[in-house]
């Protein structure tokens, strides 16, 4: 879709400007008139929740790196200065360490909010993928962070995922040692990862740009999957969208601020308080909770090279979503059997997250093995098989009849129900 | 489109064309390469990497030392006797990654023991007379390795590497450094 924009600039010197930088014009029709889908829900607000979170860890963690020493003899003491010393340091901190986490959380629902509604099938692969690739940044992004406090865990945790590179035959011991800048972990290694710690994030912010450019294509899908087919289907962003993606924002910020507030380090591991020592391996040494479901599958298969590559695949076989995928129907409201599907894959990955933070024997191990073939048959197997065996439910006709009832459509509506009329393409 | 059907004879231009992009792309391919090199190891880790002594003498029977060569963790075990025996008596058909306990120490010092100390699956260290041989244990992933320190189990590929090292008295080693003769 290539919406003209219908943005009239009203003083002259807002005309002299649009005709030199129509960026106006473009904030208009992207986040003004822009159309919506009038049955969006709640989990159509965290994408706004996400933007947020981008800006509140690059706020704090610029600030963060004003006070930070990225080197392997003073790190863990400027952390410790930036908690005691630094005015409201503390804050900077807890809010950077569990804004990670918040971030990772609202990531995960608005993924899986996707895999639900189908919001990676035609037309929106691309910016499904682009998705996929914020997410791995955001990956990169986060442990290398983890890495920077210096503490046993960060040393620990660098010690293991860059490991994981010399799983791979002939060159994994070079590339090894090209990372970590030395023959283990340290000094070189810590530098560079602070260097990149601080420029993933605006890497994402790139893509995050290409990702709503591709959103704005297609528009947004709906809990019914149905495309918007007139313009009483769509509500304008602004005020609707805007709104609500406000009030979203506000409540998560509520959330964040009681982890911030009540339980700063509960999400992190005592561990990290120690610090980093070469000689000694923790008893117990887990991932942050984001990653314990990868963690889990790499530890399932009694194979280094393999567990790596079972690992690396779990995430990049969501790239391949949208043509294993059979089924035309995009809501998973309308489709009874994948329904069931669904919510043993989200408990599956759940209890492989459960897993991962337990100790790697037995019955555990067992129970992992039989998710992770769980896991990759879901993509491999019910999604490509279920499109050719289920019977979908009925569609509605259009998004204004699945929220007004069809008797209701076409006769009187509700005073205000009335939206602007809207031309979508 | 309407093409002309007969090739059209490639020009001086397109000469120059395919020329200034071939130089573009090798110059551009080429600047890759120190920026690549510069993430390797630089010089001064390199130059830390000489060779270390360690005297022996304190190390009691039974005793596991730790210390480090290059950055990188190394542990010494003074070996019992049974030790000894337990790591000699081996099958070396039914291992992993087969070596038999003799080409791992030095002949006639096969009560020392120097191996790497980093787990070969993922890099954690090994905790010292644990698991089922009582040669280390890896509490990352579950690594089990006997007291030649070959992997027996769990996820590690390969046995803890041996060092270059070597024995200048009864009493002292050289780690970083082979025996010349
Ligand atoms: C995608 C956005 C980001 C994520 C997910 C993220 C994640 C993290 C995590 C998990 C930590 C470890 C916190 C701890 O346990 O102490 C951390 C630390 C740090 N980050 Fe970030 N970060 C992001 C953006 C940034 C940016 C943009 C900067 C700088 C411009 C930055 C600077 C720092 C610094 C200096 C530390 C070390 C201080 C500390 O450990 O609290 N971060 N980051
Ligand atoms: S690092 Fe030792 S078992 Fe994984």
């Amino acid at each position: 879709m290539s919406h003209s924009t219908t943005y009239v600039p009203k003083s002259a010197f807002a005309k002299w400007f649009e005709t030199r930088l129509p960026v106006a014009g473009l904030v208009h029709s992207s986040f003004i008139a822009f159309p919506v889908p009038r049955n969006l829900t709640y989990f159509w607000t965290f994408g706004a929740i996400l933007v947020f979170m981008l800006a509140a860890q690059i706020v704090t963690g610029v600030f963060l790196a004003m006070y930070y020493t990225p080197n392997a003899a003073m790190a863990f003491q400027s952390v410790e200065h930036i908690m005691r010393d630094v005015n409201y340091g503390w804050l900077l901190r807890y809010l950077h360490a569990n804004g990670a986490s918040m971030f990772f959380i609202a990531v995960y629902i608005h993924i899986f909010r996707n895999f639900y509604y189908g919001s990676y099938k035609a037309p929106r692969e691309v910016l499904y993928i682009l998705g996929v690739v914020i997410f791995i940044l955001m990956m990169a992004t986060a442990f290398m962070g983890y890495v920077l406090p210096w503490g046993q865990m960060s040393f620990w945790g660098a010690t293991v995922i860059t490991n994981l590179f010399s799983a791979i035959p002939l060159v994994g011991d070079t590339i090894v040692s090209y990372l970590w800048g030395g023959y283990a972990v340290g000094n070189p290694t810590l530098n560079r990862f602070f260097s990149l710690h601080f420029l993933l994030p605006f890497m994402i912010a790139g893509v995050v740009i290409l990702h709503v450019w591709a959103l704005h294509v297609p528009g947004q899908n709906n809990p019914t999957g149905i495309p918007i087919k007139s313009g009483k289907d769509a509500v304008p962003f602004t005020p609707y969208a805007t709104i609500k993606d406000v009030f979203a924002v506000v409540v998560f910020m509520l959330f964040f601020a009681w982890w911030v507030f009540y339980i700063p380090n509960y999400l992190g591991h005592a561990d990290n308080y120690i610090p980093a020592n070469p000689a000694v391996t923790p008893a117990h040494i887990v991932p942050e909770w984001y990653f314990l479901p990868f963690y889990a599958i790499l530890r399932a298969i009694p194979d280094k090279l393999g567990g790596v590559i079972a690992m690396f695949s779990a995430i990049v076989i969501w790239v391949f979503m949208p043509w294993l995928d059979t089924s035309k129907v995009r809501s998973t409201a309308y489709r009874p059997l994948y329904k069931q599907f669904f919510w043993v894959f989200v408990a599956v990955c759940v209890l492989l997250g459960w897993l991962g933070a337990k100790p790697a024997e037995g019955y555990y191990t067992l129970a992992a093995q039989i998710c992770t073939v769980y896991y990759f048959a879901h993509f491999l197997i019910v999604l490509p098989v279920l499109g050719f065996i289920e019977r979908p439910l009925p569609l509605p006709n259009s998004i204004l009849e699945s929220v007004m009832g069809v008797q209701k459509v076409g006769a009187g509506m509700p005073a205000g129900a009335h939206a602007e009329p809207q031309s979508k393409g | 489109m309407a093409h002309p059907t007969h090739a059209v004879e490639p020009t001086r231009r397109d000469f120059l064309f395919i020329a200034t992009g071939a130089a573009a792309a090798v110059s551009g391919a080429t600047l890759v390469w120190p920026f690549v090199q510069s993430l390797a190891p630089d010089a001064a880790t390199v130059a830390a990497g000489a060779p270390v002594e360690v005297d022996l003498t304190p190390i009691a029977e039974g005793q596991i030392v730790k210390l480090f060569w290059r950055g990188k963790l190394i542990f010494v075990r003074n070996r019992t006797p049974a030790e000894i025996k337990a790591a000699e008596d081996v099958n070396v058909a039914t291992l992993r990654d087969p070596q038999a306990d003799a080409a791992r120490v030095k002949a006639g010092h096969a009560q020392w023991l120097v191996v790497y100390g980093n787990c070969t699956h993922l890099g954690c260290v090994p905790l010292g007379h644990q698991g089922e041989y009582e040669g280390w244990f890896c509490p990352c992933h579950g690594s089990i390795f006997d007291t030649s320190g070959r992997v027996r189990g769990g996820p590690a590929p390969t046995n803890l590497p041996v060092p270059p090292y070597t024995f200048t008295s009864d009493t002292k080693i050289v780690i970083g450094q082979e025996a010349t003769a």
